[in-house]
C-alpha cells in the first residue's frame, strides 16, 4: 500500500478512526459535550479529504480526464462517481447523527457505541461505492450490514430485537444468493474484476455469435446475474426481496430507520450501477437485465403504494413508501443502450439525482417524525392529529417532505420523478411510465392523508412540541434542500451527469 | 460597465427586503415596526442606483449588454434557461419601476403611518417590486411567465390589503381572475411555441429565449401564421394585465387598495407589463399584419371607451383609473400602428405623471379625512398649494399641453397614427384625437371640482364614510409632499428625452427612439409635425375650456345640456353595463346555472365515483397483500426464494 493509496482512501480511514476514537474517549472521559464535539469535528475530516480528492488536489493525474481511474490494489477506485456517493453518505450520516443526539437518551447504555456502529456502517457504504471487484463488494456489503443489525436491535425491547434478528438472517440469505451469483460469473469468466468480466463476456458472445436463444447467452450467466440481482435487491428493498423492510423499519430506532431507508438504498444502487454498467453492459445483455428491472420496478411501485394505504403506523407507512420509491428509481435502470455506441447516460444520472433528492426528502420526513415521537412516544398516524397546532414548524416541514414524496412541484421529489419518467419515456417504456404515474396518484392518497390529519384533526393534547436545536438544524437543512433542489436542480443534475460518466471506463 | 451580478442585485435587493421583512420583521419585531419601511426604501434606493448604472452602461455600450443565460431545467431536448436581457427597453423599464417605486415607498411611510398592517404592507410592496423587476429583466419566456404570475399574485395581495373590507376583497378577487383569463392566452402561446420547438432546435435556436423568438420569423424558422397565433396569445395576456377592453373591468375596482398601491401598480408598473410584453416581442407582432391591426383597434377602442366613462365619475381615483385605461389604450394603439418607441415613450412619461396624479389624489384624500368623492371637496387650492401645483403639472401633462412630458409622447403617437397606412390607422387616429379631447375635459373637471369653488365638508359630508375624528383640510406631511415635487420635476423634464426638434446639448435628436429600438438598422422616426401638434394642443385646450365653463363659471346653457343628455349620462355612469353583462349574464346565467351545474353533476357522480372505487379497492388490495406480511421469518425466506424462481421462470418460459 503506497502513500498515494492511503491518501485515496483517506475519507474512509479518517472516518473509521473517528469511530474508534469516540469509543476510547468514552471509556476515559465521561463528558457528553466533548464526545459530541469530537464527532462534529471528526466528521469534517473525511469531508475535507473528499473535497480535495474531488478537485484532484494531490493526485498525479487529474480526475477530470475520462481515461484514467485510480485503483487501490486494483480493487477500489476513486473517481467522481464514488466521491459523489461519499458526499451523499457523509451528508446522510451527519443528519442522522444530529437527529439521534436527543434520541439516544432512550437507551440506558450503549449511547456511544450507537454512534460508533453508525459510522462503521457508513465506512462500509463508502467502500461499497468505490469497489470494482466482486469479492471486495461482498466484504464491503458485510461491513455495512453487520453494524446495521446491531443498531436495529440496540433499543433492546422486544420489537427491536426481533427486527434485528430478522435483518441478520435475511441479510445472510441475500448474501448467500449474491455470493452464489458471483461464483457463477467467476466460473464463466475466470475473473472477479468488473471491467475484465465485461471484456470476457464480449469475447464469449463474439465466439457464440451475437444472437442466442438463451437469455444472457448461456444458462450460467443467467443464473449468475439473477442471483446477483436478488442479492442487491435486498439492499435496495425491491419487491420480491422487500419482506424484511416493514418489520425492521418498525422495530428499529427511528434514526436508524431513516439511515437504512436512504443510505442503504443509495449504497445498493451505487453498486448496482457499478456492476451492471461495468460488467453486463454489452448490448444484448443490457436488454435482458433491464427488462428484469422494469418488472421489479412495476411490482415495487404497485405493491409498495397499495399496501402503504392500509398502514396505521407512520414508520411502517414510510417503509412501504420506500419500497415504492425503489421502484421509481429502478425505472432509471431500465434505460440502457450498449456501451459501445452513443451511450445514453440519462438513465443512471437520473438514478443518482433521484437518490440525492430522495435522501433529502426522506430524511426530512424522518427527522420530523423523530421530533414528534420524542415528545409523544408514539409512531401511530392518529397521534399526529393536530400537530400543526402544537408545532407549526414541524408540521410544515413534514408536509413539505410528504409533498416531495408524492412528487408535487416545487419540490425535489417532483424533479426527480420527472427526470426518471422522462428517461424511461425516451427509452420507449411508456407502459412503465404509465404504471409509475398511476401508482404515484395512489401514493398521494396516503401521503396527503397525513397532512390532512396534521392540519385538520383536533390535537389529542395541547402541549406544544419543542424542537431541540440539533434536530431543528437537521430539519431545516433537509427541508431547504428539498425546496432549493426542487426550484433549481440543475447543479445537482450536472454533478450526477459528471459522476455517471465514470461508470463506463 | 455593469456586470451580471450587479444587475441581478437590482432584483435581489427588493427580494431580500421581502424575505427579511416578511420572515423576521413582521413576525418578530412588530406589525407596525418602522424598520420595514426603512428596509424597503433602502433596498429600492440601491436598486434605483443600480438601475441608473445599468442605463448608463447600455448608453455607453451603444447596444444591449449580453449576458450568458443559465440552464434551469431541461425538458426532453428543450433547454429552459434563465438570464438577464439588458437592452434599452429593459433599462428604461428598470429606471421607471425602481424610481417610481422608491418615491411611492417614501410617500407610503407617511400615508400608511397609522395603519395596523404597516409591516405587511411593505412586505407585499417589496414582493411586488421584486416580481416586476424580475419580469423586466427576464431573458426567457418561461422566466418571464413566472414573474408575470408573481406580479398578478402580489397585486392580489395589495389590492385586497384591507381584506376585512368586503369591497376590497371582492376587487382583489376580480383583478386576479380577470387577468388570469388573459394569462391563459399567454400560457397557450408558450405551449404553442413548445410544440414548435423542433423547428427552433434544428436551427440552433431556443423556443423560449426572447431573442430567438423574435428572430425566428426573420430567419424563417416559423411561418408568419404561427407567429401570429403566438402573438395573439401573448396579446390576450397583455390585454388582461393592461386592462384593455373587454378585460378592463378589474382596474377601476382595484382602486379599493391603498392609494400608493394604486399609484405604483395601476399607473406605473403592473398595468405597464402588458405594454412591455407586446413591446418585448414586437418583431413577432410585426410579422403579422392582422395581429397588428387587432392591437391597434383594441387600443383605439379602449382609449375612447375608458375616456368617455371617465367623463362622469365622481370618485377622483376612479377618474384616474379610467384615465389609466385610456392611456394604456393609447400605448396599445401606438404599438399597433408600428410606433414602437412612441409607445414606450408614452409608457415612460405616463408612469411619472400618473403616479404623480395618484399620489396627489392620496394627498387630497388624506387632507379631507379619507373620502375620494369630489362632490364633497372643492376650494382646496389655497389650503394645499404644493399638492395643487403638483396636480396642475400632472393634469396638464395628461392633457398633453406643451411643454409637459405628456405633450411630447402623445404627439409622437398621433404623428405615427397619422402617417401609418394600414386599414385601421385612419380610424384609430380619429379615435385617439377624440380621446385626447375627452382626456383634457375629465382631467380638468376633476381638478376644478377638487380645488376650485368652496369647500364642501370632505369626509364629514360623505354618507358612505364614518369618521371618528374631525379633520380640517391641510397640506400633507413632508414625506408625502417631497415625492410629489420630485415627480413634478420629472414630469416637466423627461419629455425632452424624445427630442424630435433638434440636438439639445448631449441629447441628440430622436435619442429615445434610437435607444430603445429593436432589431437591426434604425428605428423609423418621423419629423416633428407642427400642424398636428398645434391641432392636438388646440383640442386639449378646448377640453379644458369646456370643463372650466361648466364647473367653474357655471354657465346656465350647460346645465340644460346636462339634462338633455341624461340618457348618455346614465349609460356612462353605469360604465356601458359591462359589469352587469359579466356578472349577471355571463357568470350567473351561463356559468352558474348551466356549466357549473353540469360539471358539478359530473364531478359528484363520475369523478367522485372513480375516486371512491380506487379508494375502496386500493385499501382492499392493500389489506390483501399485507396479509402476506405475517411476521414469520421463514415466510419471508419463502417469498425471496419464490422471487428468484419467478425471475428464472420469466426467462425460461417467455424467452
Amino acid at each position: 500500500m503506497t502513500p498515494q493509496d492511503i491518501y485515496l482512501l483517506s475519507p474512509e480511514i479518517s472516518l473509521a478512526g473517528l469511530a474508534l476514537t469516540i469509543v476510547i474517549l468514552d471509556v476515559f472521559i465521561k463528558n457528553r459535550l466533548l464526545v459530541q464535539s469530537t464527532i462534529g469535528i471528526g466528521l469534517l475530516v473525511p469531508v475535507i479529504f473528499s473535497i480535495l480528492l474531488w478537485n484532484g488536489i494531490g493526485i498525479e493525474t487529474s480526475l477530470d480526464s475520462n481515461t484514467q481511474t485510480f485503483g487501490v490494489f486494483n480493487t477500489l477506485v476513486v473517481d467522481k462517481f464514488t466521491l459523489l456517493f461519499k458526499f451523499m453518505f457523509l451528508g446522510i450520516l451527519s443528519i442522522v447523527i444530529m437527529s439521534s443526539m436527543s434520541y439516544v437518551h432512550r437507551f440506558e447504555r450503549t449511547k456511544i457505541e450507537y454512534f460508533s456502529l453508525l459510522i462503521f456502517s457508513t465506512v462500509g457504504m463508502m467502500l461499497l461505492s468505490s469497489t470494482r471487484e466482486l469479492v471486495t463488494i461482498y466484504i464491503a456489503l458485510e461491513l455495512t450490514a453487520l453494524p446495521m443489525a446491531a443498531l436495529i436491535a440496540i433499543s433492546g425491547n422486544k420489537l427491536s430485537s426481533e427486527a434485528g434478528i430478522k435483518f441478520l438472517i435475511l441479510s445472510a440469505i441475500s448474501s448467500a444468493l449474491l455470493l452464489y451469483g458471483m461464483v457463477w460469473v467467476y466460473g464463466l469468466t475466470g475473473t472477479t474484476d468488473v471491467a475484465e468480466i465485461f471484456l470476457s463476456i464480449e469475447e464469449m458472445s463474439r465466439q457464440n455469435g451475437s444472437v442466442s436463444m438463451i437469455a444472457f447467452g448461456n444458462y450460467g450467466l443467467l443464473l449468475g446475474v439473477i442471483f446477483i440481482i436478488a442479492g442487491f435487491g435486498f439492499k435496495i428493498s425491491s419487491v420480491p426481496f422487500h419482506m424484511w423492510v416493514p418489520d425492521v423499519y418498525e422495530g428499529a430506532p427511528t434514526p436508524i430507520t431513516a439511515f437504512l431507508s436512504v443510505a442503504s438504498k443509495a449504497a445498493g444502487f451505487a453498486v448496482i450501477l457499478r456492476v451492471f454498467y461495468g460488467s453486463f453492459s454489452s448490448d444484448v445483455l443490457s436488454i435482458e437485465w433491464s427488462m428484469l428491472f422494469a418488472i421489479m420496478a412495476v411490482l415495487s411501485m404497485v405493491i409498495g403504494n397499495f399496501v402503504a394505504i392500509a398502514q396505521k403506523n407512520i414508520k411502517r407507512l414510510l417503509a412501504y413508501s420506500t419500497i415504492a420509491h425503489a421502484g421509481y428509481i429502478m425505472m432509471g435502470l431500465t434505460v440502457v443502450s450498449g456501451r459501445m455506441e452513443g451511450v445514453a447516460l440519462e438513465g443512471p444520472s437520473s438514478v443518482v439525482f433521484y437518490l440525492i433528492g430522495y435522501a433529502a426528502t426522506n430524511l426530512a420526513a424522518f427527522v420530523a417524525v423523530i421530533a414528534v415521537s420524542n415528545k409523544t412516544g408514539s409512531d401511530l398516524i392518529e397521534d399526529f392529529s393536530g400537530i400543526a397546532k402544537r408545532s407549526p414548524i414541524i408540521a410544515i416541514c413534514l408536509a413539505v417532505a410528504l409533498i416531495s414524496l408524492t412528487g408535487i412541484p416545487p419540490t425535489v421529489g417532483f424533479m426527480a420523478k420527472l427526470n426518471v419518467f422522462n428517461s424511461a419515456l425516451n427509452g420507449g417504456l411508456w407502459w412503465l411510465v404509465l404504471a409509475g404515474t398511476i401508482s404515484s396518484v395512489v401514493s398521494a392518497y396516503y401521503y396527503l392523508r397525513i397532512i390532512k390529519v396534521m392540519y385538520l384533526s383536533d390535537p389529542l393534547e395541547n402541549a406544544p412540541i419543542k424542537l431541540d436545536p440539533l434536530t431543528g438544524i437537521a430539519l431545516m437543512v433537509t427541508v431547504s434542500a428539498v425546496v432549493v433542489f426542487g426550484l433549481y436542480p440543475t447543479p445537482v443534475i450536472k454533478a450526477a451527469h459528471i459522476a455517471v460518466e465514470f461508470l463506463l471506463i | 460597465m455593469i456586470n451580471e451580478l450587479a444587475t441581478w442585485f437590482i432584483f435581489f435587493c427588493p427580494l431580500l427586503a421581502f424575505i427579511i421583512i416578511g420572515m423576521v420583521v413582521w413576525p418578530f419585531v412588530g406589525k407596525k415596526s418602522k424598520v420595514s419601511g426603512y428596509l424597503t426604501i433602502a433596498a429600492l434606493l440601491s436598486s434605483t442606483i443600480l438601475s441608473f448604472w445599468a442605463l448608463g452602461s447600455v448608453i455607453q455600450n451603444g447596444h444591449a449588454l449580453e449576458f450568458e443565460s443559465h440552464n434551469w431545467l431541461k425538458i426532453q431536448n428543450v433547454d429552459i434557461n434563465f438570464g438577464i436581457m439588458l437592452d434599452g427597453l429593459t433599462t428604461i423599464m428598470l429606471v421607471v419601476v425602481n424610481s417610481v417605486s422608491l418615491l411611492v415607498q417614501i410617500y407610503s411611510t407617511g400615508y400608511m403611518k397609522h395603519d395596523g398592517g404597516y409591516s405587511r404592507y411593505f412586505t407585499y410592496m417589496s414582493l411586488f417590486t421584486a416580481s416586476m423587476i424580475g419580469l423586466v429583466l427576464a431573458s426567457n419566456l418561461i422566466q418571464m411567465f413566472v414573474f408575470w404570475e408573481l406580479v398578478g399574485a402580489s397585486s392580489y395581495l395589495l389590492i385586497g390589503f384591507w381584506f376585512n373590507k368586503p369591497a376590497a376583497a371582492a376587487a382583489a378577487k376580480k383583478a386576479f381572475l380577470v387577468t388570469r383569463l388573459g394569462d391563459f392566452g399567454f400560457l397557450l402561446a408558450i405551449l404553442y411555441l413548445f410544440f414548435n420547438s423542433e423547428a427552433f432546435i434544428s436551427n440552433g435556436l431556443n423556443p423560449f429565449e426572447v431573442i430567438d423568438v423574435n428572430n425566428a420569423v426573420a430567419l424563417g424558422v416559423i411561418s408568419s401564421s404561427v407567429a401570429g397565433w403566438v402573438a395573439i396569445g401573448m396579446f390576450a395576456g397583455a390585454m388582461g394585465k393592461s386592462a384593455q377592453v373587454p378585460f378592463h373591468t378589474w382596474l377601476p375596482d382595484a382602486m379599493e387598495g391603498p392609494t400608493p398601491v394604486s399609484a405604483l401598480i395601476h399607473a406605473a408598473t403592473m398595468v405597464a407589463a402588458g405594454i412591455f410584453l407586446v413591446a418585448r416581442f414586437f418583431p413577432l407582432f410585426e410579422a403579422s399584419k392582422e395581429v397588428m391591426m387587432v392591437v391597434a383597434l383594441v387600443g383605439g377602442v379602449t382609449a375612447i371607451f375608458a375616456a368617455s366613462i371617465g367623463l362622469v365619475q365622481n370618485d377622483i381615483k376612479r377618474v384616474l383609473a379610467y384615465s389609466t385605461i385610456s392611456q394604456l389604450g393609447f400605448m396599445m394603439l401606438a404599438l399597433g400602428v408600428g410606433a414602437y418607441s412612441a409607445a414606450i415613450f408614452h409608457l415612460f412619461t405616463h408612469a411619472f405623471f400618473k403616479a404623480l396624479l395618484f399620489l396627489t389624489a392620496g394627498s387630497v384624500s388624506h387632507s379631507v379625512g379619507g373620502t375620494f368623492d369630489m362632490r364633497y371637496m372643492g376650494g382646496l387650492r389655497r389650503l394645499m398649494p404644493w399638492t395643487y401645483g403638483a396636480v396642475m403639472v400632472g393634469g396638464l401633462s395628461l392633457s398633453g399641453i406643451f411643454p409637459m412630458a405628456g405633450f411630447w409622447s402623445k404627439d409622437e403617437i398621433l404623428n405615427h397614427a397619422w402617417h401609418s397606412s394600414t386599414v385601421v390607422s385612419d380610424v384609430v387616429f380619429w379615435l385617439a384625437l377624440a380621446a385626447a379631447f375627452m382626456t383634457a375635459f375629465y382631467m380638468f373637471r376633476a381638478v376644478f371640482m377638487t380645488f376650485e369653488g368652496s369647500y364642501k365638508g370632505g369626509a364629514k359630508s360623505d354618507p358612505d364614510i364614518e369618521i371618528s375624528v374631525e379633520v380640517t383640510p391641510h397640506e400633507s406631511p413632508k414625506t408625502m409632499v417631497i415625492p410629489l415635487i420630485i415627480l413634478s420635476i420629472a414630469t416637466l423634464l423627461v419629455g425632452w428625452l424624445v427630442n424630435p426638434l433638434t440636438n439639445i446639448g448631449s441629447i441628440p435628436m430622436h435619442w429615445f427612439s434610437e435607444f430603445v429600438h429593436v432589431g437591426d438598422g434604425h428605428e423609423k422616426v418621423l419629423a416633428f409635425n407642427k400642424m398636428l401638434a398645434a391641432i392636438s394642443s388646440l383640442i386639449a385646450l378646448l377640453g379644458i375650456l369646456l370643463a372650466y365653463l361648466i364647473y367653474v363659471s357655471n354657465f346656465g346653457i350647460f346645465k340644460s345640456l346636462q339634462k338633455t343628455t341624461s340618457g348618455v349620462y346614465k349609460l356612462l355612469m353605469s360604465k356601458y353595463y359591462f359589469d352587469e353583462l359579466y356578472e349577471d349574464v355571463i357568470v350567473k346565467q351561463i356559468f352558474y346555472s348551466k356549466l357549473a351545474a353540469g360539471l358539478d353533476l359530473l364531478d359528484k357522480s363520475f369523478i367522485d365515483g372513480i375516486v371512491r372505487t380506487i379508494d375502496r379497492s386500493g385499501r382492499n388490495i392493500g389489506r390483501l397483500i399485507a396479509q402476506l406480511q405475517t411476521g414469520q421469518l421463514q415466510g419471508y425466506g419463502v417469498v425471496t426464494s419464490f422471487g428468484v424462481l419467478l425471475m428464472f421462470g420469466i426467462y425460461l418460459i417467455f424467452r
